[in-house]
């Protein structure tokens, strides 16, 4: 092991934030694909019928999906291939920040740190384009939205898109009843998919606004994205 | 302007390349990986129990269960067999089996009979539930006595599609095919009931299959045989099912 100074990003959690994006990003176009195949959503177990859905979604164009034509046998391809690459890149980022101590240390907000008046002042902070200030490593708001997504959106995608295996739902019954039925779960994975979506952009405008150089650069090296700026590096 | 060029450059450069990755035999194989890990996942998961697919109370049963892909057979003799209510109608059992025969519909409705309440889920993403009525199809392998050469059970089907342009038009039947895992699972039956009443047409009339762990397309419908095979590389176009042949489809539909 390296005597140097600890690093900002642990070696674990830069591999898994790349694997991660390159898994979400195929999973999004190749499942807005699949999507197309039938635009209904219906809450329950059951639905095939107008009548029963509570959405028709839209169309999604070539150019948004994987591959850029329809094709409901090879997006699946995709999706079947990459939901293993997600389900066990995000397991074993937990299981490493889990014992590194990145999940508890960096994280999980403090108790001090929920309170309403110390969201109100990283509001204002993020507001006014710093993005640098809070205790440890990232500030509340950070702490809240990589949690939700680590702990809260990931798995949702991945248990409903569980449910949505005949296969996998003869093991685990259970689990489509967790989630209201196959067709309520085929919904959540929608919605989640586009709050997913939501945080992938919110991220990438951030990481542009606080300095897309350095913080790319301490996504890949580890180095402390704050002993540097954009204009130096 | 240069870096945002270059964004959307590499943009379309990983869409297109996503697609010529799709077409790759690499790909193919990788994808066939995948499927197993699923697969074994999925029976790892059950916990060495044999997983069965929910069952429902006759409350769960949709309205209408929908017809999708062939909602009849285009030829003369289904539609005579249509018109006498299918009593002539044959199943035929063959291929590495030591008692090799026909069924007919009495045959098949003489056999100890399973009922079963069970959601249909297309691969587009629809679910309908239906109940189900007809033998196991483990009763009939064990009847016909499958030799241990056997690996895998391909239904026959009278439906098919028309493919191919005007210069080739060509009839491509329909068949599936799985593994006697799945063959010889409690809920895998030989169905001529739909909700108590014979199978109507839309649905497979007079016999289809129901194979509970996986999705619709692998549920053939207006069978007509049942074949046990060691290898599906000699079978049709040689991947398992009309869909797998025709449209890359994944014969493990339990994804």
């Amino acid at each position: 092991m390296s005597k140097g100074p600890r690093k900002h990003h642990a070696l674990s959690t830069r591999i898994w934030h790349w694997v991660n994006a390159i898994s979400l990003i195929i999973l999004f176009m190749s499942g807005l694909n699949i999507s197309n195949a039938h635009r209904r959503l219906y809450w329950g177990n059951d639905g095939f019928a107008a009548a029963d859905a509570w959405l028709e979604v839209p169309r999604f164009p070539g150019w948004m999906t994987i591959p850029d034509y329809y094709s409901l046998a090879a997006a699946r391809d995709w999706h079947v291939l990459f939901s293993l690459v997600l389900g066990f890149g995000l397991l074993a980022f937990m299981v490493f920040a889990l014992i590194n101590g990145h999940l508890v240390r960096d994280i999980f907000a403090r108790a001090r740190e929920w309170r309403p008046a110390n969201l109100w002042i990283d509001i204002k902070e993020h507001a006014k384009l710093n993005f640098e200030h809070g205790e440890g490593k990232y500030n509340v708001l950070q702490k809240i939205s990589y949690a939700a997504v680590i702990l809260i959106m990931l798995p949702l995608m991945i248990f409903t898109g569980m449910v949505m295996s005949p296969g996998m739902e003869a093991a685990w019954p259970w689990m489509t009843d967790l989630f209201g039925g196959r067709q309520s779960a085929r919904s959540l994975h929608f919605i989640t998919a586009w709050l997913l979506f939501g945080f992938f952009m919110v991220h990438i405008v951030l990481v542009l606004l606080a300095g897309p150089i350095r913080h790319i650069r301490s996504m890949i090296t580890g180095n402390d994205p704050r002993e540097t700026s954009d204009a130096e590096a | 302007m240069q870096r945002r060029n270059f964004l959307v450059a590499a943009g379309a450069a990983f869409v297109a390349g996503c697609s010529e990755i799709g077409d790759s035999q690499w790909f193919g194989k990788l994808v066939e990986g995948a499927q197993g890990w699923h697969r074994g996942l999925h029976r790892a998961l059950g916990g060495g129990r044999i997983t069965m697919a929910p069952e429902y109370d006759r409350s769960a049963i949709s309205p209408f269960f929908r017809g999708n892909g062939n909602q009849t057979v285009d030829t003369d003799e289904y539609r005579a067999a249509e018109a006498e209510g299918f009593a002539n109608w044959r199943l035929s059992v063959s291929g590495l089996v030591d008692n090799p025969g026909t069924l007919s519909m009495e045959d098949i409705r003489a056999l100890p009979q399973r009922t079963q309440v069970t959601r249909h889920d297309c691969v587009e993403g629809w679910s309908a539930t239906g109940e189900w009525t007809g033998p196991q199809l483990s009763t009939i392998l064990e009847a016909a006595r499958v030799q241990p050469e056997a690996n895998f059970i391909v239904f026959r089907c009278a439906d098919f599609f028309m493919r191919g342009g005007p210069d080739n038009r060509r009839r491509v039947d329909y068949y599936e095919s799985c593994d006697l895992d799945d063959a010889m699972h409690p809920q895998t039956i030989i169905a001529h009931q739909l909700n108590g009443e014979p199978l109507p047409t839309r649905n497979g009339a007079p016999l289809r299959l129901r194979i509970e762990r996986q999705l619709g397309y692998k549920h053939a419908k207006y069978l007509t045989g049942i074949e046990a095979v060691a290898s599906l590389d000699d079978v049709n176009g040689g991947k398992g099912g009309y869909w797998e042949d025709i449209a890359g489809y994944q014969w493990y539909a339990g994804i």
